[in-house]
């Protein structure tokens, strides 16, 4: 991987640059391993799912994992479409089901790196169950989960993860629902590799993605990135470069915070960066293996 | 092998093994569960896999995963169930990937009798998803035909890229039989082979017999599937020039193969006027009203129906050339005898429905050849 990458891994920068200039050429890493022809993507312009993307491609790159031997599994929405930009074996299935879909893969072929790519509608709301039963089973699959706190593709309504008092075209006198706290969630159903930051913090996303994809387990990434066409503009809360800036004046690294007085660490409303767990269960696949063995060896 | 005696479920769960079925989703559902349970025992032991999902939605969803993970998959459910994953028998049928799903129908509509038969689900195994899509429904009448057709059910889905629906019902689920099985070594089922290179295959193209084969996912053919309409190497298109020759591809594939699909046995008798008609559960009681019928003497024709759909048309309407009556008696208000009188004209059809529960009785069908 590239020296000012991984430097900037190790200094924990929190300044990443993104590059102004034509990223898909200049990258011979992102010619491998996506499929240029379908681009222009379909997302809008400053739109942060495409930095997302670019992070999964360099997360995949660093671990040096063959292009044959990963499925990316998607379900509907804008984050939902990545997978189609990029050269894998790519599946875009229905609704709420990339994980239940991605079970059966992952069962089907344990030695593939499966990785659900979803929206935090296609995750929490329509595939919430999928989400919690995949991390109960600690199934090795990474879920990234692109929070835009909002339904892009159909127009800005709102999500599990609006927050609240957040206006959406269904929520004009703003969200009276509380949002899910998406890596709580995937904790306490059981999720072994935890982890979030934002499209402002790309360099973080690479790292955490590349751990989350060599985890034996089931891993989960939050990529916080607000919708700027529609949240963004319900809200009030200005270009997609405004909203950009402000998510990394608006979140604070989980070490910065756990440094903090107790009292200052509760009141805080920034979005917490971090990797919150990262810990060894039994990988289901692996578990399941285990039952043949014991089964074909004549155990009743 | 031994004569062994068993329940429909149990053969279906058999067929599986028998036919190379190495991954089974499912979610427990009256009166299916038993299929379930006999896979979950005998998968391990032939290497196979086994996942009790969340629901319905995510067992559908598992079975079509696993299906592009290379392993013949299957789940088995009962009407509600049934419901719940049409969203995916669709995307089965759009991005075609063999499966096989088994509902052993119970009486309806909603949660409607769990442990009562019901054959209320032909329609729904028909257009239950939204779109037109070809589809296979198999509807056995026997423990042992549980068993064939299962294995047939898995060879068709493989043939034509299609899920496949083995349309039973709760008693012949349930109902025990001696059945003597065959050596599953004798057992063949369709292979999918791919011989085009990663560089060229395109895994929806057009072929000569309608059908492309399926590389499955990770072993170098790197390809996208979708539920969106697709071009042929399978991502998402708006282009008429691209959607109309798959369209008729896709909606084509089944009839150009017809004569292979469609299973029927007739049973003939010269001179009849009157023909049953039936499938499942309820031709059980038509071929016993059939014997009584012709021990009074009279001219009768039986026509039973394996292959459910696509329609056996040929054949419903060559048997309507030859009698005056068809009388078709099934568990439901009339869902078949839809279908036979589109074929053969109303006034020709008698039709005896029952949606309580209760099976047809023989007398039932006697009487109808009376009124």
């Amino acid at each position: 991987m590239d020296e000012t990458i991984l430097k900037a891994y190790t200094q924990e920068s929190e300044e990443a640059l993104i590059s102004q200039t034509d990223w898909f050429e200049c990258s011979e890493t992102l010619q491998k391993l996506s499929k240029k022809k379908k681009f222009p993507t379909i997302w809008c312009s400053g739109c942060g799912i495409g930095i997302v993307m670019g992070a999964l491609i360099r997360a995949i790159d660093h671990l040096g994992l063959a292009n044959d031997n990963v499925a990316l599994v998607a379900g509907i929405g804008c984050t939902a479409r990545m997978p189609g930009y990029l050269d894998f074996n790519t599946l875009h299935t229905t609704h709420g089901r990339a994980l239940a879909f991605a079970t059966g893969l992952k069962i089907a072929r344990p030695d593939m790196k499966v990785i659900a790519i979803m929206g935090d509608g296609d995750a929490l709301a329509i595939g919430g169950n999928h989400f919690i039963h995949a991390a109960r089973r600690n199934l090795g699959i990474t879920a990234l989960v692109v929070n835009n706190a909002i339904y892009g593709m159909t127009g800005g309504q709102y999500s599990p993860t609006t927050p609240l008092g957040g206006r959406a075209t269904t929520a004009p006198y703003g969200n009276i629902e509380p949002p899910f706290p998406i890596c709580d969630l995937a904790i306490a159903a059981g999720a072994t590799y935890v982890a979030r930051s934002t499209v402002y913090h790309a360099l973080e996303l690479d790292k955490y993605l590349a751990e989350a994809i060599a985890k034996d387990g089931f891993s989960v990434v939050e990529a916080v990135s607000y919708c700027h066409t529609t949240f963004g503009r319900l809200n009030k809360l200005g270009t997609a470069v405004d909203m950009m800036r402000a998510l990394k004046d608006n979140s604070i690294p989980k070490s910065a915070l756990d440094r903090l007085p107790p009292e200052e660490q509760a009141a805080n409303t920034k979005i917490v960066r971090g990797k919150f767990i990262d810990i060894e269960r039994p990988q289901y696949t692996q578990v399941y293996a285990n039952l043949i063995t014991r089964v074909q060896g004549g155990e009743q | 092998m031994a004569v062994k005696l068993m329940q429909g479920n149990d053969a279906i769960g058999w067929g599986a093994i028998a036919a190379g079925c190495r991954f089974y989703a499912g979610y427990p559902i009256t009166p299916s569960t038993e299929v379930a349970e006999i896979l979950s025992r005998e998968l391990p032991k032939v290497g196979g896999k086994f996942i009790q999902m969340e629901d319905e939605i995510a067992s559908m969803a598992a079975i079509i995963g696993a299906r592009i993970g290379g392993l013949r998959s299957m789940t088995a459910t009962s009407g509600p169930g049934f419901s719940l994953m049409q969203e995916n028998i669709g995307y089965a049928a759009m991005t075609e990937i063999p499966c096989v799903v088994v509902n052993v129908q119970r009486l309806g509509p909603s949660t409607g009798q769990p442990t009562a038969a019901s054959q209320g689900d032909l329609m729904q195994a028909r257009w239950g998803t939204h779109g037109d899509h070809p589809i296979i429904a198999l509807s056995p009448i026997s423990v042992r035909q549980a068993f064939d057709l299962t294995v047939k059910a898995f060879d068709l889905s493989e043939k034509y890229r299609t899920p496949v629906i083995l349309l039973t019902d709760e008693i012949v689920g349930h109902m025990r039989e001696p059945v003597d099985l065959p050596d599953f070594k004798t057992i063949k089922i369709f292979e999918q082979e791919v011989t085009e290179s990663p560089a060229t295959y395109k895994a929806f193209r057009n072929t000569p017999d309608g059908v492309p084969p399926l590389a499955p996912f990770g072993v170098g053919y790197r390809y996208h599937i979708t539920g969106l309409f697709h071009d042929e190497l399978g991502f998402p298109t708006q282009r008429l020039d691209e959607i109309d020759p798959w369209l008729e591809r896709f909606n084509a594939k089944l009839d150009n193969h017809i004569e292979d699909i469609t299973l029927v046995e007739e049973d003939v008798q010269a001179g009849a006027k009157v023909a049953f008609l039936s499938y499942g559960a309820s031709a059980r009681t038509a071929r016993h009203a059939l014997k009584l019928a012709r021990l009074q003497g009279k001219k009768v024709d039986m026509l039973t129906l394996f292959t459910i759909w696509p329609f056996p048309e040929k054949q419903v309407e060559a048997l309507g050339e030859r009698v005056d009556r068809i009388i078709v008696p099934e568990m439901n208000l009339g869902q078949l005898a839809y279908e036979v009188e589109r074929m053969v004209g109303r006034k020709k059809v008698k039709r005896v429905g029952r949606a309580n529960g209760e099976m047809v009785t023989p007398q039932m069908v006697l009487d109808a050849m009376e009124g």
